[in-house]
């Protein structure tokens, strides 16, 4: 004989109030020990809050002129507004600064556009490459009555975004072609992705921009020169896609051999098994550690100061050496440091959701 | 006898002809030779590591033979990709672990291959995916992804998946070892019923209540040699070879 149990409700921790309150004795005061760690940290945290709103909101002078600025013990962002401008688009000519404006409104629209899934298909690629060289003629100019500006007028947060979103757009094919390269059967094809994988993960960025920027003009015949923007900006593809690879390889390694053995005994050619059973689980893996690689790939920009590229780093850098301006670096360092926090975070917050979006039915 | 005679005037759709194997220095499979007739429903056993799946996925290429002949469908397999591809659409396959693709809903997973490598419509593919479905009586179950399935469910599948691309053979790599006791029937039933409607099939498996059943040939390897092959009846209660004899006593002792 069966007996039915009857099912009980989920008991549930009352109010909102009394929930908080038993987290916080099971969490934070739990022990005598534990109430003194609690007490230490939150007192700690406060000292650390007070001081930083204190010196950015409360004792900071908003007036956008400097004149104010010696009244006020907190910061001085007036610094902001009377460099904004130089810090979004460098040394780019005063009356052509639409220009870039209108190339960050393009890379940003680009990559809001990109992030929805329902825009993705081959046309996306086309157009980001269309969208390339709009934007390459916008900047630099020369025809259509547009005045020409040279790259190395082309500066702070525009070349950032720049090197940053081209840097990704063409690092990622790059690495997929490398990371298939790297388990082909064909020997050729793997030593020579071998090759370019270890020799650009085994140098610093730093000296592939070196190279790029100072020796590889020697080599090439008189008269004869490649852009120097175009030199740093296919070394940091290179360098990005040679990790990059690496971790698209790790996600194809980590797919179960069935899934081959699958696709092999259905009769799919190796790109139809590759592009459709394969690369679309492996890439769902590894979108934690590809996001890391392209949220590297943003800040290492700021490396491109180094042979006289002027991003944003170096625009706030100059903006400092302003005798004007000698005091307020901290501000200056603050400001930009927000703005790369912005677009890191940003990314970061995409790729979790990008991560839980994509997992969503096929659980295991 | 009648129905070996029959068989025997069939034409081969697998002949294996001294296939010989080696992992380095090992030796899996030694002087193997086969011969399936259409319609032939074979079952093959032996104990683990006897070579038994080997031998099969030698019959799709996914494993290489390094010595002797094999063709499929009087096409001999070679290092020639073409052959190779022509041969798997016509050797359906259905493994241990299901190998079904994960991001994929199960009617993705039936139509991919028809619609890829067949290059069928969508519309046709999606029928003869549902028709499929059907048969292995899961058709409710189209639009769920395989993690949502249980492991019978799953597997019935992949055999649904197999028979899409309408294959001349079936190879089964011990399909029911993988699965809950509770959901073996499930599988086997549908593997009985597609038995009875005449397609050729190559099963690896310890299920004899399924080779008394279905089989007209038992295949008995071991240490990478076919030892012993006759039909169910004799097989099971005259076995003439010795390790033949040991290997039934183990497996139907108890």
């Amino acid at each position: 004989m069966t007996t039915m149990i009857p099912s009980q409700a989920r008991p549930t921790g009352g109010s909102t109030m009394r929930r908080s309150v038993s987290w916080l004795k099971t969490n934070l005061f739990s022990s005598p020990t534990n109430t003194v760690i609690s007490l230490i940290c939150i007192y700690i945290l406060w000292e650390i809050l007070s001081a930083v709103v204190g010196w950015a909101i409360v004792n900071a002078s908003f007036s956008a002129s400097k004149e104010f600025c010696g009244d006020v013990s907190g910061a001085c962002w007036a610094f902001v507004h009377d460099n904004y401008r130089f810090l979004l688009f460098g040394t780019y000519p005063l009356d052509e600064q639409w220009r870039p404006l209108i190339a960050i409104f393009m890379l940003v629209g680009g990559i809001l556009i990109s992030m929805n899934r329902r825009f993705w298909s081959p046309w996306l690629a086309v157009a980001w490459i269309v969208g390339f060289v709009v934007m390459y003629i916008i900047l630099g100019g020369g025809i259509l009555g547009l005045e020409r500006v040279s790259s190395t007028n082309w500066g702070g947060l525009t070349l950032t975004l720049i090197l940053a979103v081209v840097g990704i757009a063409f690092a990622a094919p790059l690495a997929l072609i490398l990371a298939l390269g790297r388990r082909s059967e064909m020997p050729f094809v793997r030593v020579i992705c071998v090759v370019f994988i270890e020799v650009f993960r085994g140098v610093p960025l730093i000296s592939v921009l070196f190279m790029a920027s100072l020796m590889f003009p020697l080599f090439l015949p008189d008269g004869v020169s490649i852009d120097k923007l175009l030199r740093a900006q296919v070394g940091i593809i290179f360098f990005q896609a040679a990790y990059l690879a690496e971790v698209f390889r790790g996600g194809m390694q980590a797919i179960p051999s069935g899934q081959y053995e699958a696709a092999d005994a259905l009769g799919l050619s190796y790109w139809q098994k590759m592009s459709k059973i394969i690369l679309p689980q492996a890439l769902r893996l590894v979108i934690p550690p590809t996001m890391s690689t392209f949220i590297s790939l943003f800040k290492d920009t700021s490396l491109v100061t180094i042979i006289g590229l002027f991003d944003l780093l170096a625009a706030t850098k100059a903006a400092i050496n302003d005798p004007t301006w000698r005091q307020q670096y901290i501000e200056g360092y603050v400001f930009i440091a927000l703005i790369y926090f912005c677009f890191c975070f940003f990314m970061s917050r995409y790729a979790l959701y990008l991560d839980r979006e994509m997992h969503k039915g096929m659980s295991h | 006898m009648t129905e070996q005679r029959q068989l025997a005037d069939r034409e081969s759709v697998i002949q294996v002809n001294n296939m010989n194997k080696w992992y380095g220095e090992f030796h899996v499979l030694r002087d193997i030779n086969l011969d399936v007739k259409q319609g032939e429903r074979i079952v093959i056993c032996g104990p683990s590591g006897s070579g038994k799946s080997t031998m099969i996925r030698c019959f799709n290429r996914l494993e290489e033979h390094q010595q002797g002949e094999v063709s499929v469908n009087g096409i001999e397999l070679t290092d020639n990709v073409k052959n190779i591809e022509e041969i798997r659409k016509d050797v359906g396959m259905v493994f241990q672990h299901f190998n079904l693709f994960p991001h994929l809903t199960v009617m993705e997973n039936l139509t991919l291959a028809p619609m890829f490598v067949l290059k069928r419509p969508k519309a046709e593919a999606e029928e003869t995916a549902m028709k499929y479905l059907e048969r292995v009586k899961i058709a409710e179950q189209a639009h769920k992804y395989p993690g949502q399935l249980s492991g019978g469910q799953q597997q019935r599948v992949a055999i649904a998946r197999s028979l899409c691309m309408n294959p001349k053979v079936m190879l089964f790599d011990e399909p029911t070892s993988a699965l809950d006791p509770e959901m073996i029937k499930e599988v086997l039933d549908v593997m009985i019923e597609l038995a009875k409607e005449g397609m050729t099939m190559l099963c690896v498996t310890h299920e004899m209540g399924f080779a008394k059943e279905v089989a007209d040939r038992v295949i008995f390897m071991d240490a990478g040699q076919i030892i012993e092959q006759n039909e169910p009846h004799e097989f099971f209660n005259n076995p003439q070879n010795d390790r033949t004899k040991l290997f039934l006593s183990q497996i139907l002792g108890h």
